[in-house]
């Protein structure tokens, strides 16, 4: 079923009745090539680009929920490309050009909107950083304008310029940047996967990972045992527990970042605004909802929900930044379990284990590399090769500390990230 | 959430600095493994767990907090120095 301007007018004049479930319920087959675990966003992408650019369709993706229940369900929608650190500022760059014609690429409309993200600054120091990191966005081929602080108001003048303590000096804007509908992801890569013959296989926890001789052979899951040449994590959250099925203690802490989202008001926030001093992230959804977060909750947590603490941190800072959402009511708050590691970065490598491979450690930023996590997976998968633009997500880089990511600058250790 | 502190009593949440996981330092001279196994692996269970806790805006000791990471509910709590985890006692 192919989506076309045509199809919905002619679907609009017969009653809609010609609308197809977007992929199948197959029941799981004895043996596949590539057992996925994890259908959240980074899961059906890898999937999708393990069929479309490596033609292996003997793929299934195991979920124990349903397709896009987990963390690409609760995010705040962001995508971008202005990082810093060699290693992390190539693969965003790819994501974010994945992004850009992910749509065509799908036949799926995902409600890409590149209304740019303005990252404020409010001294000195932290504006020296945004012209560093700007000219490395510039070089790395992507885009990065600073911004006066006249020019921020022009573009967003609902922001609290009187803030004595936190003056508004100008922002570091990437036009390229933006937001997406985060389920229509996840549906359109599931779609995607399966047109090409990926099954995807929902209500199918996975409850042990077989190794034999040092070699992954398969998966014991809810729905009776999967063999599998090669079995790929994409668990986010979970990953810790998904590695400890195999024998593996990976570097990772699992944490709650928590979210929030307005009641459905005008439109008033054009853009995604990030405010540094206070760290604080918002955008206006196409619903009128005002979608915003800020830190982690900073302690270890399954709970799939916040403390407090962060909430109360949360609407302090964005009625500082934002005077005028005072009176604004929350409509829900959400949140979801972050695999962090100790320099704030991500893992894509082989496992320890022949055939079993990682994809973890996506921290506070996983949404915004689905595209790219996806297809450099699928490339690793298919050929055991690390893609150019992962090249340095490695695993021992925490055992050998050559290669560590600390795109904060905060230190490479577990609770600060 | 609530940490009863055993030298200030119950305290709020925002006293306290995290540290992670509650592990024994390795002994000094101890291989690249050991070092890599307490600064960077983690068991990261969805249950109880034993962490380090720091009550620096209250009396500045470290505890050991046996905390359920699912719940969020806390279950014991004592002197990081008397669980054998280093400091002066």
């Amino acid at each position: 079923m192919r989506f076309s301007g045509w199809r919905v007018l002619r679907e609009g004049l017969t009653g809609n009745k010609g609308w197809a479930p977007h992929w199948r319920d197959p029941e799981p087959k004895s043996e596949y090539d590539v057992v996925i675990i994890g259908g959240g966003g980074h899961g059906l992408a890898t999937a999708y680009y393990l069929a479309k650019e490596h033609g292996i369709t003997n793929v299934a993706v195991l979920e124990k929920g349903y397709l896009g229940g987990g963390n690409v369900g609760r995010n705040t929608t962001i995508v971008r490309a202005n990082y810093y650190l060699p290693g992390n500022s190539e693969f965003y760059s790819h994501s974010l050009k994945l992004w850009e014609t992910m749509e065509q690429d799908l036949n799926y409309n995902a409600m890409m909107s590149q209304r740019g993200i303005i990252n404020l600054f409010h001294n000195d120091g932290q504006r020296d950083a945004a012209v560093r990191r700007g000219n490395s966005i510039v070089n790395q081929g992507d885009d990065a304008e600073l911004l006066s602080r006249e020019q921020v108001r022009e573009l967003a003048p609902f922001l609290n310029f009187d803030n004595n303590r936190f003056p508004i000096m100008g922002g570091l804007l990437q036009r390229r940047a933006g937001t997406a509908r985060h389920d229509a992801v996840a549906w359109g890569y599931a779609r995607g996967a399966d047109m090409r013959g990926v099954d995807l296989i929902q209500n199918c926890e996975v409850t042990g990972i077989d190794v034999k001789n040092g070699k992954v052979v398969g998966v014991q899951t809810a729905r009776g045992p999967i063999r599998a040449k090669k079995v790929a994590l994409a668990a986010a959250g979970r990953s810790g527990q998904v590695a400890a099925m195999a024998g593996l203690t990976l570097p990772i802490e699992s944490h709650v970042l928590q979210a929030f989202v307005s009641e459905g008001l005008k439109p008033i926030v054009d853009h995604v605004i990030t405010f540094a001093e206070g760290h604080l992230y918002i955008s206006q959804s196409d619903k009128g909802g005002l979608v915003f977060g800020s830190y982690l909750d900073f302690y270890s947590s399954y709970a799939a929900r916040g403390n407090l603490p962060m909430v109360e941190h949360t609407m302090e800072t964005f009625v500082a930044m934002v005077p005028a959402v005072s009176k604004a009511r929350l409509l829900r708050s959400w949140g979801g379990i972050m695999d962090m590691t100790p320099d704030g970065s991500p893992i894509i490598d082989h496992a320890p284990i022949d055939g079993l491979y990682l994809n973890c450690g996506w921290c506070y930023g996983g949404f915004k590399a689905t595209p790219g996590s996806g297809s450099v997976y699928a490339h690793l998968i298919a050929t055991d090769r690390p893609h150019g633009a992962a090249a340095k997500f490695k695993l021992d880089r925490f055992r050998s500390g050559v290669g560590l990511m600390d795109e904060e600058g905060t230190g490479a250790q577990h609770n600060l990230h | 959430m609530r940490i009863t502190c055993p030298l200030c009593g119950e305290r709020d949440r925002r006293e306290f600095y995290y540290k992670g996981a509650a592990l024994v330092r390795p002994a000094e001279g101890a291989d690249l493994d050991a070092w890599h196994e307490y600064l960077n692996l983690r068991e990261n269970p969805a249950g109880p767990l034993d962490e380090l806790w720091y009550h620096e805006m209250g009396c500045n000791a470290w505890l050991k907090v046996t905390r359920d990471t699912a719940t969020h509910e806390i279950s014991a709590v004592e002197l990081a120095s008397e669980a054998g985890l280093g400091g002066e006692t």
